[in-house]
């Protein structure tokens, strides 16, 4: 209490100079918030949206009389889908700029790129998409997914409520899909699926002709038992892939299709009324009833000045990771990267579907996982969903490689602890 | 739905009529004995628990239809659909097709409608009373929700009313949708169906049906006949059905006793499986076709500016943007009728991409001729500029091209070859593009002039043609022609900025490979790089295939310098 005085007293005092002194000195003394984001390039096309959604919250935080009595001011930079300008970019934000957080990175490989920044600078990044999980740094926060919320829920629901027998996990060529899809073959053949029947399929990002591999998909699915795609196929190369599914006349009654990187903006670019039935696998959707969903939706319409821009699943993420953020702050009363982090943990906040969000000691946060079917508007109808918030387990448990390490950064202070061997490996991730 | 709503003041009474029909048909049908129709192994719990309910009248079903679990809905249709009720079928179809709401009143009655809302005027039917009602607002309505397995029931169910329609296409796929979950209630329904069926297609489908299930009859001379009818036939559920005749259980012992049967049954297979392969080897051409039509619709505004003038245009990608996002507007400006507005894209493409091409010319390319390397950089920063222009004045999401109906579906010979409409009309638009560029290129004065001007600039302007107005018109000719092609591809891919990236590379690839200056090159080149990439595709995936292409391309540019087209003669040294 007496920090926190002390501080607004310190807050006040400075105001007033600010006041005093005019403009100049009024932008020395915000908390700036570092917004990482691709702006052009192949993934503006979902990081802008997430860009916007920062602003809007900031926006409201500063409504609300910011934080620690100091207004909030975002530091949008443009690493224009190119990785190695994301590390050039948030190296430029942390020491130019002097952040005090960072929310941003979509794509695992932009965040691989970053990290080794963010370490050596001490920064804190909050990343707001799910992922292959096999990392837990002392710099991130991880709001999104881990497979385990995601990937593994989905496949337990084709197993046991819908009767799946065979499998064809058909991803995009890089880091999370083959992770991903590493983790659930391993995971379908603890559960006694046997090797002829799982179909795994690469393709290269943005790839169009979908014609021969939705053919095999059909062949492979004909075999009498039944058949489900899990798709980690990402971004662009969805919207030809539904249209050859539709085209060829494969329902979703036949061979299903549930999708870790689907969502209701994707749907946006695609005629739905053909993808009726399809599943994704999210810890949120933009048609779950509840208070602060409407009021977020509300929000957001007003603020993006266009009632028919939808909202998903990572714009949820960061909603709760900018909340988790502000929240520690407050409670740290200061922005020091080490003080705040350590008022995270074990922080709670309401997440947008009725549910809490609890930072977990490993950097992930718990989430309830649902099933949506893809509705002929282009929203999703919930069909399953976890009994409550699953925590995310930062390495899975179904990797031989990964089975025995821990990231516990309370106790053990450590992201990949080892708990045969009693080490930490070591590097920070 | 549109489509029930706009039936039923017609046939409304044709189906109360139908369904009256079903009823004693019904009755023999044991309740209950549908539900592994879609093929969810449904609980006997669940079974039980409808015998339970035992509704008695329609409402009451309708009304915990309408707020019941997944698995309760299943068992709640399967109730419903032996129910001789008129307006069941309109239900269960509305259940299907996302449109049957409900509305709770103050004193908590539930009232279910199929509902189809056309601008701001919303129609209600009540399956119960028969009754039409027009509102004007969906304020109050809920729409039940559906899942797979109940769909996939749904489907079954209103399948069983389907049999009885009058057209037989609706009855061919009605046993069509039955033979998927052909349980005892279902045969029973297919013979008294085929006792009195006119049309010879139904009558075969619903003897191929009944074979089906006559394979697991105890007598050897019903299962050889079962055979015999299945004889000609490629179908999935078929071929599974008779390579489980020839399963072994674990100790080796063949699972049919009959030797006979076996015998009859691997002649079958293997004559399916030679059938499948024959089909399976057709349809890999036609997609190496497609996908080679693709990459010739690609290069082949640059066959002209490349190949042709000798430009590198960096910016053709973005041409062909451009002709993918005309097609957006013109779908925006004709919302009613997206047939139509493709056919109007395609000229409107042409003359945006154009002229885009011509200010391109004038503007920037004019003052580079003979710097090539510059003109790279320059046409480069071209294509950087026009994506951002793009996203910010259509954002940085993708749009939505929709596809017309005709150009939707398939083009099926039989169960095992069928063809995509919109691949083969891209397929067919390719041969159309390409024979108007040749003909514009060999028999108008314009191409005579445009060929005249690349082979020797100097001796074309003694003879008086005003060759920088040819140059402006070839850019536009060529950047028109990718516009053309942006509308065939925003029919089959993304259309968002970075589109124009995607295509880039293959079609300088194609040019070259063509051999640079010529059509038919471009042409050849393109047809013949698609369906090499499909017929090494399935065996070494997507990401191996493209790359052996580029190798390919590589090892026979060294060999090939001048692709597989070389311009011959005085015009090749102009180069």
């Amino acid at each position: 209490m007496k920090t926190r005085s002390l501080l607004s007293k310190i807050a006040g005092v400075c105001m007033a100079a600010s006041a005093a002194l005019g403009m100049t000195a009024a932008q020395a003394d915000t908390i700036k918030v570092g917004v990482l984001h691709s702006l052009s390039g192949t993934m503006a096309i979902s990081e802008t949206t997430l860009k916007d959604t920062i602003l809007m919250l900031i926006e409201e935080q500063n409504r609300k009389g910011g934080l620690l009595g100091k207004q909030l001011e975002a530091v949008v930079v443009d690493p224009a889908s190119n990785w190695p300008l994301f590390a050039e970019r948030s190296r430029e934000l942390l020491q130019r700029h002097n952040v005090d957080v960072v929310f941003g990175c979509w794509t695992s490989v932009s965040r691989k790129a970053v990290l080794p920044v963010f370490e050596e600078l001490n920064g804190l990044l909050f990343y707001p998409v799910q992922y292959e999980g096999e990392e837990s740094s002392r710099n991130v926060i991880y709001t999104g997914a881990a497979p385990n919320q995601q990937a593994i829920p989905a496949v337990d629901y084709l197993m046991n409520d819908m009767g799946i027998e065979r499998w064809v996990l058909a991803g995009t060529d890089y880091v999370y899909p083959r992770t991903t899809n590493r983790i659930l073959e391993a995971y379908l053949k603890s559960k006694g699926v046997k090797d002829e029947d799982i179909m795994i399929n690469y393709t290269p990002f943005g790839h169009s002709d979908w014609q021969s591999i939705v053919s095999d998909i059909k062949r492979f699915g004909s075999a009498g038992k039944p058949t489900a795609v899990v798709s980690t196929i990402n971004g662009d190369a969805n919207v030809p892939f539904y249209n050859e599914l539709s085209n060829q006349q494969v329902s979703a009654e036949d061979i299903p299709v549930v999708a870790f990187s689907v969502g209701e903006e994707e749907l946006s670019g695609i005629d739905a009324r053909n993808l009726v039935g399809h599943l994704s696998a999210w810890n949120y959707f933009m048609s779950i009833e509840s208070d602060q969903n409407a009021e977020f939706i509300k929000n957001w319409h007003a603020f993006i000045g266009d009632t028919n821009r939808v909202t998903n699943d990572p714009m949820e993420a960061h909603y709760i990771g900018f909340n988790l953020w502000a929240q520690a702050v407050e409670k740290a009363g200061t922005t020091d990267v080490d003080k705040v982090r350590s008022a995270l943990y074990g922080l709670e906040v309401p997440n947008l579907t009725g549910g809490t969000a609890t930072l977990l000691p490993n950097h992930h946060i718990t989430k309830p996982v649902f099933i949506g079917e893809i509705r002929a508007d282009g929203q999703y109808d919930v069909v399953w969903q976890t009994d409550g918030e699953v925590p995310g387990d930062a390495w899975s448990s179904y990797l031989p490689g990964s089975k025995d390490i821990k990231a516990d950064w309370v106790e053990l202070e450590c992201g990949n602890y080892n708990t045969k061997t009693k080490k930490c490996a070591g590097q920070n991730y | 739905m549109n489509s029930i709503v706009a039936r039923l003041p017609q046939t409304g009474s044709i189906i109360a009529l139908l369904c009256y029909l079903m009823w004693p048909m019904s009755v023999h049908a044991e309740s209950g004995a549908h539900a592994d129709n879609g093929g969810v192994a449904e609980s006997f719990a669940q079974e039980e628990r409808v015998q339970e309910a035992n509704h008695d009248d329609f409402p009451a079903l309708l009304a915990e239809l309408a707020t019941a679990s997944f698995p309760r809905k299943v068992a709640l249709v399967n109730e419903l659909q032996l129910r001789g009720w008129p307006g069941v079928r309109d239900a269960l179809a509305g259940l299907l097709e996302g449109d049957l709401y409900y509305q709770q009143d103050d004193a908590d009655t539930v009232r279910v409608y199929v509902v189809s809302a056309q601008g701001d005027a919303v129609t209600l039917f009540d399956p119960v009373t028969q009754q039409i009602l027009e509102r004007d607002a969906m304020t109050g309505l809920r729409r039940i929700t559906t899942n797979n397995p109940l769909r996939r029931n749904l489907r079954g169910a209103v399948a069983r009313f389907d049999l009885q329609d009058a057209s037989p296409a609706v009855r061919r796929d009605a046993v069509a949708e039955l033979r998927r979950g052909l349980d005892d209630a279902t045969i029973a329904l297919l013979r008294a169906q085929q006792a009195h069926e006119t049309h010879r297609g139904v009558a075969r489908d619903i003897d191929v049906a009944l074979a089906l299930h006559d394979l697991e009859d105890a007598d050897v001379a019903v299962r050889l006949a079962a055979l015999e009818v299945l004889s000609g036939e490629l179908g999935n559920d078929v071929y599974n059905r008779v390579q489980r005749l020839l399963a072994t259980d674990a100790s080796g012992e063949p699972l049919e006793p009959d030797a006979a049967v076996r015998q009859m049954a691997g002649r079958a297979i293997e004559r399916i499986e030679q059938r499948r392969s024959f089909f399976g080897f057709l349809e890999t051409l036609f997609f190496g076709l497609s996908f080679g039509s693709v990459l010739v619709l690609a290069a082949i505004g640059l066959a002209i500016t490349f190949g042709v003038m000798g430009v590198i245009n960096m910016a053709h990608g973005e041409l062909i943007m451009i002709g993918a996002y005309t097609s957006y507007v013109v779908q925006l400006l004709m919302p009613n009728q997206i047939g139509v507005a493709i056919l109007v894209a395609v000229p409107a493409a042409f003359m945006v991409s154009g002229l885009v091409g011509v200010l391109i010319e004038r503007g920037v390319v004019r003052f580079l001729y003979g710097r090539p390397l510059e003109t790279l950089l320059a046409t480069f920063g071209i294509s950087l500029i026009l994506q951002q222009l793009v996203r910010t004045i259509f954002s940085p999401l993708n749009r939505q091209v929709q596809t017309p109906d005709w150009m939707s579906g398939l083009l099926r010979f039989n169960d095992v070859f069928a063809i995509t409409y919109n691949r083969l009309y891209v397929l067919i638009f390719m041969f159309i593009v390409f024979a108007l560029l040749w003909l514009v290129m060999h028999r108008t004065s314009l191409g005579l002039k445009v060929r005249a001007v690349s082979q020797n600039r100097a001796m074309a302007r003694a003879m008086g043609v005003r060759s920088d107005r040819i140059d402006a018109l070839t850019f536009g000719l060529g950047s028109g022609i990718a516009g053309v092609a942006g509308v065939a591809l925003s029919l089959l891919t993304n259309v968002g900025p970075n589109m124009g990236q995607a295509y880039i590379i293959d079609s300088f690839m194609v040019v070259v490979f063509g051999g640079v200056g010529n059509l038919w090159g471009t042409l050849i080149g393109g047809l013949s790089l698609g369906l090499g990439t499909k017929l090494v595709e399935p065996h070494v995936g997507a990401v191996m295939a493209k790359i052996l292409m580029l190798v390919f391309i590589i090892l026979f540019i060294q060999k090939r310098k001048q692709g597989l087209f070389p311009q011959k003669g005085r015009s090749a040294e102009g180069h």
